[in-house]
């Protein structure tokens, strides 16, 4: 497990001392998450959802908000999906959805991680009062449940969109990965690496950030995934339940007004399934790559590893 | 025993900060309680100042500096007085979140718990059958069903075993005509119509406690004397249950607590979905109609039920493992 399993091709030490080109540390990064079967499933999903959103003005076949085509039609060749009870292009919409999702979960999943971020490794590091007061307000924001408090916050705010439904996201989703970073933290601050930088005189801020930092590449991957996940879902909730704004056109939205037009007497199941079938597939694609960051800093942990 | 009273200690603070966030709540926010129920009363003409007066009298608009607002807060909290809620007007709203409150505690704590059993064991079998289909099916399975929104699987199950194949009640906790009491009849009525949405949040709640229990016991499973039970020639399913799960069960057990905060989130939806009448629905109602007197009590009392759960836990784990008591 330890001697044998170095690879032939490994450098000789010396070559290790100087860092490796961001790009070229990027690639081993998407290569290491690519090698695990589950992780590159969630790669290629999440890639066509991406590309859908960021192209979908040219794949919808008709303008999302254009409501002049019949009212609540089954599916048909014009209208792949059918049309809404106003008269939308179902299909249309399931695409420019793609768009509030994916933004709202990359946004808020990249603030949420950067709190995160900040508080659990200096947290984890500091060893005084500090401390436990980050400890009572970090527990305090992980038992406070999620979703009541955005649902509060919300509907306080009235209708104030994407940005607000983000601002709730993040204020309601750090405290998760700051304690899962807090925690590895603590373990990496007692290993002789850590000791070795304190003893030759290191800023306390270069060995949280220069030294501890990148062995938690994986965590901090992971939490980003994790934050972004439970943001598309928090996104879609809040829409369902008509607080964010009703007039963006996102799968939440979708299936606000599914079920204020009675989409469920009417037997439109589409109308349903799709927005949510969109946004279940979405947050599976980054809990599957979820699967692969493991092995990022630790290769020990890659799938299929013999234990 | 001292470690109960650590934790009971930090119970309360918590607790006064959770009160304390609700008090401030709305007072961060832009516009005011009685500003939202005087421009929704403007919808329907010019508003009098006679009017305006009563609305913010009823509303209890308090006078003062903030910290007597704080205070007279923290008494009305003490003494269950929440106000009136102005969607069922003239009901306290104390009375409205006491009826709503047993129908969701009941059902999502039933359903947690055996959502726990499950998913606990199917974890501990996807772990020790590791690279088999029985890992697969339910890691795979898990992962996808626990990216459903609740509100989905909801509206699925509402649609496909509601609607259209009419097995089960599209709405509502008992059925129409009968009332709330303790017989036999009632309470296989109310069963009837909790299966809906307790599938719901079985099902989406199921894979987190599956992949949760899997990776700590895949961890336990490589500690030192689980290798050693098994150079020993012990049973391969005693070395599972006996030595590994047992370890495994307790880091799953304080994400029990924890997950409890979502559990009940998802619930709030569901609830809308099916028209349950429980906390979340009742929640829904007050935020579409801007009741913030009993949006306010809604999430104080939902968010005092998280931590007492949680608190539970604390206690149950301090008993199951005594390094914690320290």
């Amino acid at each position: 497990m330890t001697l044998t399993d170095k690879s032939p091709d490994q450098k000789p030490m010396t070559d290790v001392a100087g860092p490796a080109h961001p790009l070229a540390v990027l690639w081993r990064a998407v290569t290491t998450i690519w090698s695990v079967p589950k992780a590159r499933i969630g790669v290629v999903m999440l890639g066509i959802f991406i590309l859908g959103a960021v192209f979908a003005p040219l794949i919808a076949p008709y303008d999302p908000t254009a409501n002049d085509f019949g009212r609540s039609e089954d599916m048909t060749a014009a209208h792949l999906l059918g049309t809404t009870a106003a008269g939308q292009d179902v299909l249309s919409q399931i695409i420019h959805g793609a768009r509030v999702s994916v933004f709202v979960g990359f946004v808020a999943g990249l603030f949420s991680t950067i709190i995160a971020v900040l508080i659990g490794l200096s947290w984890g590091y500091l060893r005084n009062v500090t401390a436990d007061v980050i400890n009572f307000i970090v527990n305090l924001f992980l038992v406070i449940p999620a979703l009541p408090l955005m649902i509060v916050i919300a509907a306080y705010l009235q209708n104030g969109g994407i940005g607000m439904i983000i601002l709730v996201v993040v204020i309601t989703g750090w405290a998760w990965g700051a304690r899962v970073l807090r925690s590895q933290t603590q373990s990496l601050r007692s290993r002789d690496f850590v000791t070795a930088a304190i003893f030759s005189g290191e800023s306390s801020f270069r060995i949280v950030f220069r030294e501890i930092l990148p062995n938690m590449t994986s965590l901090i991957v992971g939490s980003f995934f994790g934050a972004a996940t439970a943001a598309i879902l928090a996104e879609a909730g809040l829409s369902f339940l008509g607080l964010g704004d009703s007039t963006t056109i996102s799968w939440g939205t979708m299936l606000f007004w599914a079920q204020n037009s009675n989409a469920l007497l009417t037997g439109q199941w589409i109308l349903l399934f799709a927005p949510g079938l969109c946004i279940s597939l979405l947050a599976t694609s980054l809990s599957l790559i979820n699967f692969g960051v493991d092995g990022l800093s630790n290769p020990r942990l890659r799938e299929g590893a013999k234990r | 025993m001292r470690f109960v009273f650590t934790k009971l200690g930090l119970l309360l603070l918590t607790l006064w900060a959770a009160v304390t966030l609700n008090f401030l709540l709305p007072r961060l926010m832009p516009g005011s309680p009685a500003d939202a129920a005087l421009a929704k009363l403007a919808q329907n003409g010019p508003v009098s100042p006679a009017t305006r007066a009563a609305v913010e009298a009823q509303l209890g608009v308090p006078t003062g500096s903030m910290f007597d607002q704080y205070l007279q807060y923290l008494g009305n909290v003490a003494t269950f007085d929440f106000g009136v809620s102005y969607t069922f007007f003239p009901q306290p709203v104390a009375g409205l979140v006491a009826a709503a409150l047993p129908w969701t505690l009941v059902l999502v704590g039933l359903v947690t718990i055996i959502a726990f059993i499950f998913g606990t064991l199917l974890g501990v079998l996807a772990a020790w059958k590791r690279g088999t289909w029985l890992d697969t099916l339910p890691t795979v399975g898990g992962t996808f069903a626990s990216a459903f929104p609740y509100f989905w699987t909801a509206l699925l199950l509402l649609f496909f075993l509601g609607y259209v194949a009419g097995w089960f009640p599209t709405s509502g906790a008992y059925g129409r005509g009968t009332t709330p009491e303790f017989s036999v009849e009632f309470l296989l009525d109310a069963i009837y119509h909790a299966i809906l949405p307790a599938t719901t949040i079985l099902i989406t709640s199921l894979g987190g406690w599956i992949l949760g229990m899997r990776s700590t016991m895949i961890n336990t499973l490589g500690d030192d004397y689980v290798t050693f039970a098994e150079a020993n020639g012990l049973r391969p399913r005693t070395v599972a249950i006996r030595y590994a799960a047992r370890n495994a069960i307790l880091p799953n057990l304080t994400s029990f607590g924890l997950a409890l905060g979502g559990v009940v989130g998802g619930s709030l939806l569901v609830e809308r979905v099916f028209a349950y009448p429980g906390v979340g629905y009742l929640l829904y109602t007050a935020v579409t109609n801007q009741d913030f007197p009993l949006m306010q009590a809604l999430f104080l009392i939902i968010t005092i039920s998280v931590l007492l759960a949680n608190f539970i836990v604390d206690i149950l784990y301090g008993i199951l493992d005594p390094r914690t008591r320290r």
